[in-house]
């Protein structure tokens, strides 16, 4: 799960994080008041999405003036955003975060992540501040410097000496700097983050280090345990199908094609989509309803492909094993008769009860055809999408 | 012979008497597991599908004498469900459980290793040495007693390549879920080294995903240590970058993991890759110079 900027800084202040004065708003109006009250004479207005790259597609200004922070709220509000981070139609922009702006000498990075290989968190650091610290990673990764996190025992303050040492701060700032990994380290542990990203982490005219902005993952596994940050969740920043999938339990991802999968278990699922683009079909998304396939999870995901208007055919992919093929096979036919049918259906069953499970959709009467090889399968719904694109 | 478990193996299953614990317990015995009891707290002293029921995964050892404990518990117990059995004297854990937080793992992992306690999984389908033993979720007719190490991030991705070695009439040794989590608790690494050892094992089938790194690390492992036949498939070739697929370890983030760079280095390596899914159990018939018997 992510957070808005305005949510991952609310989480910087409960851990004593240094930041600069901010609020966020939701009107033009408050937008102003706001300016006002945070007073000075220049404040940086920045929309709140959960996409990257609001900078440069004109989400992000500095302004001179409380009117100024009006209009800027006043064209924002309301509208979307696309960034290079979202498809065509963006995300639409309810909040807008005011802050009062600094001073700024240095900008540095400063991450924490879940390590796959050393299996710690590792925290990562860099002079290289404001700009994409993976194209640093690529191309001068002797410009970062890796601290992991030993999982028993959490930080330790002479890691966080080592990361102000490597970014040559001394003394007061040092201790900041110290102070900010330590805090930062003790906050992704409580809240379960993934990932956490200062960047940039700013070094004022005043000599005071700053967290400028704030990126944050929660491990949605461990969301059980953090019912606070469950509440932050903005469904608006979600596409409308990947929500209601998510209610109802099954993994789904939109993609552009016309074939509509619905596949049991995600590698399989990954599996599905490739074979379809390896016969010249584009697959419209990927569906896992899980390894343990129910006529109830079978039929939701009927429900949802068949809502995509861009979906011209249909491919169940059921590797049932313990499964009973004859039980998901009513869950299709239930589905289809609820919500009508008017795209053709190529399902492929594979397990207990496939044969009866075949005739069954055979005998119902719909447009589905049955295969009990996958390659098959596969070529045939790519086959039925040309047709009926064409059509 | 085969890896990790067979026809001896004692195996009890913590979660027992739960839902999923029930179903799949009874699956087990009816495949030939030995199944010889299973742990759920305060109910210790009860029978359940014929077998004791205990309160602790040490009473349970000390009573059954079981090496292995197959884990069905809810998520927010997976920690210390793991735990309690790398204390109890269990050899190897299997825990099938979905969902459990990755900084949990993170203790997990490192402490698995510290007690020399093999861990495999999380969200994994578990393990199975044809007609000995069935540990986990898997169907078990699909499989055949033969001479093919299945290695896998995947579940039902992995019956379909097992289903592909069976039709082909090779069979597997052991097929091994090692799960679809950023930190699972056993690698591909630690199942070649087994795989590579063991007698039975003529060629290795590996199953990999996008996301991490795992499949890279295999590769220059095989590529230094691996003298069996590898033939690898890699879920994901047209996976959209940054969105997680179903697994939580299965996402492309920042340009790395993707299916196209584990593909690469898996040939480097001298292992036969296949693009399509369905052509693993032809694969295996393209090699020359392995036999299965």
């Amino acid at each position: 799960m992510n957070l808005h900027e305005y949510q991952a800084k609310s989480l910087l202040a409960e851990y004593n994080l240094p930041l600069l004065p901010s609020q966020y708003v939701t009107s033009p109006d408050a937008a102003k008041e706001e300016a006002q009250r945070l007073g000075g004479d220049c404040w940086v207005a920045k929309v709140q999405t959960y996409c990257g790259g609001r900078g440069k597609a004109g989400g992000v200004k500095v302004l001179n003036n409380p009117e100024d922070v009006r209009q800027f709220a006043q064209h924002w509000l309301g509208k979307r955003l696309v960034s290079a981070q979202t498809d065509a139609v963006g995300l639409p922009v309810h909040t807008l975060l005011i802050e009062k702006c600094a001073l700024i000498e240095r900008e540095l990075y400063l991450g924490a992540v879940i390590d796959r290989t050393s299996h710690s968190i590792v925290f990562m650091a860099s002079n290289e501040g404001g700009v994409d610290i993976e194209t640093v990673a690529a191309q001068s990764p002797e410009k970062i410097i890796h601290v992991a996190l030993d999982p028993f025992l959490g930080v330790l303050p002479y890691q966080g000496r080592q990361i102000a040492s490597y970014l040559g701060f001394k003394g007061e700032q040092a201790q900041q700097m110290t102070n900010i990994v330590v805090q930062l380290a003790n906050l992704f542990i409580a809240k379960d983050l993934s990932l956490l990203e200062i960047n940039p982490l700013a070094l004022t005219a005043e000599g005071q280090l700053i967290c400028l902005d704030a990126k944050m993952n929660i491990d949605d596994n461990a969301l059980y345990r953090q019912p606070e940050l469950r509440a932050m969740y903005d469904k608006t920043q979600v596409d409308e199908r990947e929500s209601i999938a998510e209610e109802n339990h099954l993994s789904y991802v939109p993609l552009d094609g016309n074939i509509g999968c619905i596949v049991n278990g995600a590698g399989l699922a990954m599996g599905t989509m490739d074979i379809i683009q390896s016969y010249g079909g584009m697959p419209a998304n990927f569906l896992d309803v899980g390894g343990t396939a129910t006529e109830e999870r079978v039929s939701q995901a009927f429900k949802l492909i068949l809502s995509d208007d861009q979906v011209k055919t249909v491919l169940v992919n059921i590797f049932g094993g313990i499964v009973r093929c004859d039980l998901i096979a009513m869950g299709i036919i239930n589905a289809i008769k609820d919500i009508g049918l008017t795209i053709p259906v190529v399902v492929r069953l594979e397990g207990n009860h496939a044969k009866e499970a075949q005739d069954m959709l055979a005998a119902s009467g719909y447009n589905i055809t049955t295969a009990d090889d996958l390659g098959r399968a596969a070529r045939m719904a790519v086959e039925k999408s040309q047709t009926h694109e064409e059509r | 012979m085969s890896i990790l478990v067979d026809h001896r193996t004692k195996v009890i299953c913590q979660g027992f008497t739960g839902k999923q614990g029930t179903f799949h317990s009874q699956q087990a015995l009816e495949y030939g597991t030995k199944l010889v009891g299973g742990v759920t707290p305060n109910k210790g002293g009860q029978e359940h599908l014929n077998l004791p029921v205990f309160n602790t995964v040490a009473e349970a050892v000390a009573e059954t004498g079981a090496t292995v404990s197959v884990i069905y518990v809810p998520a927010f117990f997976g920690k210390d469900s793991i735990l309690e059995a790398a204390n109890a004297g269990i050899e190897l854990i299997v825990c099938i459980t979905e969902g459990i937080p990755v900084l949990d793992m993170l203790a997990v992992k490192h402490y698995c290793a510290f007690k020399g306690v093999r861990l495999i999984g999380p969200n994994c389908p578990g393990i199975i040495t044809p007609d000995e033993c069935k540990i986990g979720i898997m169907p078990g007719d699909i499989h055949l007693s033969g001479s093919v190490g299945v290695i896998s991030r995947s579940g039902t991705l992995t019956y379909e390549a097992v289903k592909q070695t069976t039709d082909a009439g090779y069979g597997q040794s052991t097929c091994v879920g090692i799960g679809g989590d950023p930190i699972p608790g056993s690698s591909f690494i630690d199942m070649l080294e087994l795989f590579e050892k063991d007698q039975q094992t003529k060629a290795i089938v590996m199953i990999g995903e996008i996301g991490g790194s795992a499949e890279e690390m295999a590769a220059e492992y095989i590529h230094h240590h691996i003298h069996k036949p590898v033939v690898a498939y890699i879920a994901g070739m047209t996976a959209p970058q940054g969105k997680r697929m179903g697994h939580a370890g299965a996402i492309i983030a920042g340009g790395k993991g993707t299916a196209g760079e584990k593909l690469k280095a898996l040939q480097s390596a001298g292992v036969k890759t296949v693009r399509n899914l369905t052509d693993i159990g032809t694969a295996l018939a393209d090699i020359a110079d392995w036999t299965a018997d």
